[in-house]
């Protein structure tokens, strides 16, 4: 056991434990700001992997790890884009139209892989931003999304608005806000952090690989409910759920016996605990996941 | 969902000996398993003369009807590629008695009896695991390697039994640090979870390391490039995928198996039962070609091959749980 106690406070686990919460920070950001204005977004799955494929694609032909990065933020805002043509425009059902989504990332994401590269494994090599965590830049964009999250949900005008009409969009619409201008643009904003959040899975792995976001969408859409949609919490939820994963990974090798399968339920557990009341009071903003009619 | 066929302009079979496949998910150009089905039966044509054609399923469970069509379109021979297949295939092999069937990693259920059509190809990757094994803890300098696998399940337990067996067979002392990706399916394909797998077990002083673990080995090389150790592939020669730290490969000799049993058929030989490969066979064996012949030195070449005859004469015995 002491071994476990000796790797956990090193910078080794220190750095792990960022590497693993920074992609579900991220997702789980763009899970918040899309949910608070009343979109449901179980999409996430499929932003991280479309973000992630566009971002090996910009790193490797231009070869430069800030343009994959910023492809991949542009990867995920067309997801977002698709999202919103479905639940926005047509007034589809939102949690339908998410697992359509995720369901076509896997089938797309593959097909591109196998058209660009002639591979369904794996693309070539691309460029990242070295080895060390801490001299990543995506680090601290990451930090500075979560208190720009913080201060703009609170403190700003959109974030008043993007709040009122994810509560009550009939009130808003009477007093002249434009409904779904606000939720365009929270789906949008929601597509190009969680597509970072991919491109920061490709860029740690120096490649894509097919299917390489292996459910980390669903997991930060845990932590946005277990975070009760308020993005200081959700990161903690966050960095929760990664440093189950890191201590996992640490009692493996230390050759402590867990059962895996309990620590990879953890999120979800907590979450439901979360749901039950039992930590704080979690609240789903009121008018989350129904279609607004234009009065 | 649909099934791809006639993908990539396949032309109707007109040889007078015909083989379906059917590819594992990941399909032709997984650089691994499938790619090697393909070269076999690619082998088989130039050599033998004969026609296939080959469906790759999607993600579904269309693998059954994938089979069901080849094996009315005529086909003398149907071949799954995975154990996936296992069950399927059974089930249409006792349905179509004229039509013989063959299945990469056979693995059906247990007890379940095998039909005369059926050949269930399967590897012993214990043995192939239990070099490598050796080959590590000969290397090793810090007398602990590591193993990482993908999903928790018997298949990968053989590659991780036969490759701690192989270390211990030369290092009695040195240490083995296992680890798994995970319990599902995608425990395969999670090169970040690899990657944070193989950097704890380099921390703690490995510098060997072996994955089983199909995708979720990209993770292992990486962690193995930013740490300057080794790291040894799986399935297919991965030295390409990281040429720097690319110890040696364990490789499963798939088109050498699909060769054998379309030969077989051709010959009038094909016979139904479990057909396993192993060393003796040469259907699982170790790289040591020009791309990593100074990072083996001759005395431990030596030392591995004279343990490769053991196994083959049966004076070595190599657990496979």
């Amino acid at each position: 056991m002491s071994d476990v106690f000796g790797a956990v406070f090193s910078v080794y686990f220190l750095a792990q434990l960022v590497r693993t919460a920074a992609p579900y920070v991220l997702a789980a950001l763009g899970g918040t700001i899309s949910e608070r204005s009343g979109v449901v977004n179980i999409a996430l799955e499929g932003k991280l992997l479309v973000g992630a494929f566009c971002c090996a694609v910009g790193a490797i032909e231009s070869g430069s790890a800030t343009v994959g990065a910023l492809c991949g933020i542009l990867g995920g805002m067309v997801v977002g884009w698709l999202y919103g043509l479905a639940v926005l425009r047509f007034g589809a059902d939102q949690i339908v139209s998410g697992v359509a989504i995720n369901l076509l990332a896997l089938g797309l994401t593959r097909y591109l892989l196998k058209l660009f590269y002639g591979s369904t494994a794996n693309s070539p090599p691309a460029p990242g931003f070295g080895d060390s965590v801490w001299r990543n830049v995506l680090l601290y964009v990451v930090i500075g999304l979560v208190l720009a999250f913080q201060f703009g949900f609170r403190r700003t005008r959109f974030g008043l608005r993007l709040r009122a009409v994810g509560e009550h969009p009939e009130a808003c619409e009477t007093l002249g806000l434009s409904v779904l201008r606000i939720r365009w643009m929270a789906v949008l904003i929601a597509g190009g952090v969680a597509g970072l959040g991919g491109a920061w899975l490709a860029l740690d792995n120096h490649a894509f690989v097919a299917n390489m976001s292996g459910g980390r969408g669903y997991i930060a859409l845990a932590a946005v409910i277990m975070g009760s949609w308020r993005p200081k919490y959700v990161a903690l939820a966050c960095l929760l759920f990664a440093s189950a994963e890191a201590l996992q990974v640490v009692m493996q090798v230390a050759k402590v016996p867990v059962p895996r399968e309990f620590v990879q339920s953890l999120p979800y557990i907590l979450t439901m605990v979360a749901m039950a009341g039992l930590i704080g009071r979690s609240r789903a903003p009121a008018s989350l996941g129904k279609p607004h009619e234009r009065g | 969902m649909l099934v791809g066929l006639g993908r990539g302009g396949q032309q109707r079979c007109t040889a007078d000996v015909c083989i379906g496949l059917v590819f594992d998910v990941g399909g032709l150009g997984d650089k691994s398993f499938n790619d090697a089905a393909h070269r076999g039966l690619l082998r088989a044509k130039e050599e033998l003369g004969i026609g296939f054609r080959y469906v790759e399923p999607g993600d579904g469970s269309d693998r059954e009807s994938a089979l069901r069509q080849l094996a009315l379109e005529g086909n003398q021979l149907v071949i799954g590629v995975g154990f996936i297949f296992s069950d399927d295939i059974r089930n249409l092999a006792e349905e179509f008695p004229d039509t013989k069937f063959a299945c990469i990693d056979y693995s059906a259920t247990p007890g379940a009896e095998v039909p005369s059509n059926l050949s269930g190809l399967r590897f012993r990757e214990h043995e192939g695991s239990f070099l490598v094994g050796a080959l590590a803890a000969l290397k090793s300098e810090s007398k602990s390697v590591g193993f990482v696998g993908g999903m928790d399940i018997p298949l990968i337990h053989k590659f991780e039994a036969g490759y701690e067996a192989g270390v211990k067979h030369v290092c009695p002392e040195c240490e083995v640090l296992s680890t798994y990706a995970g319990t599902k399916p995608e425990a395969f394909s999670d090169p970040i979870a690899g990657k944070e797998l193989s950097l704890a077990q380099y921390n703690r002083g490995a510098d060997v390391i072996f994955h089983a673990a199909g995708k979720t080995g990209t993770g292992v090389f990486n962690a193995a490039k930013s740490k300057g150790k080794w790291a040894i592939g799986v399935d297919s020669d991965q030295f390409d995928d990281m040429p720097c730290c690319i110890l040696t490969s364990m490789v499963k000799k798939v088109d050498i198996a699909v060769f054998e049993t379309v030969r077989d058929l051709v010959q009038g030989t094909f016979e139904g039962g479990v057909r396993e490969f192993g060393l003796a066979e040469q259907g699982v064996d170790y790289v040591f070609d020009d791309n990593n012949r100074d990072r083996i030195p001759s005395e431990i070449r030596a030392r591995v091959e004279a343990i490769r005859q053991g196994v083959i004469d049966g004076t070595i015995k190599v657990p496979s749980k």
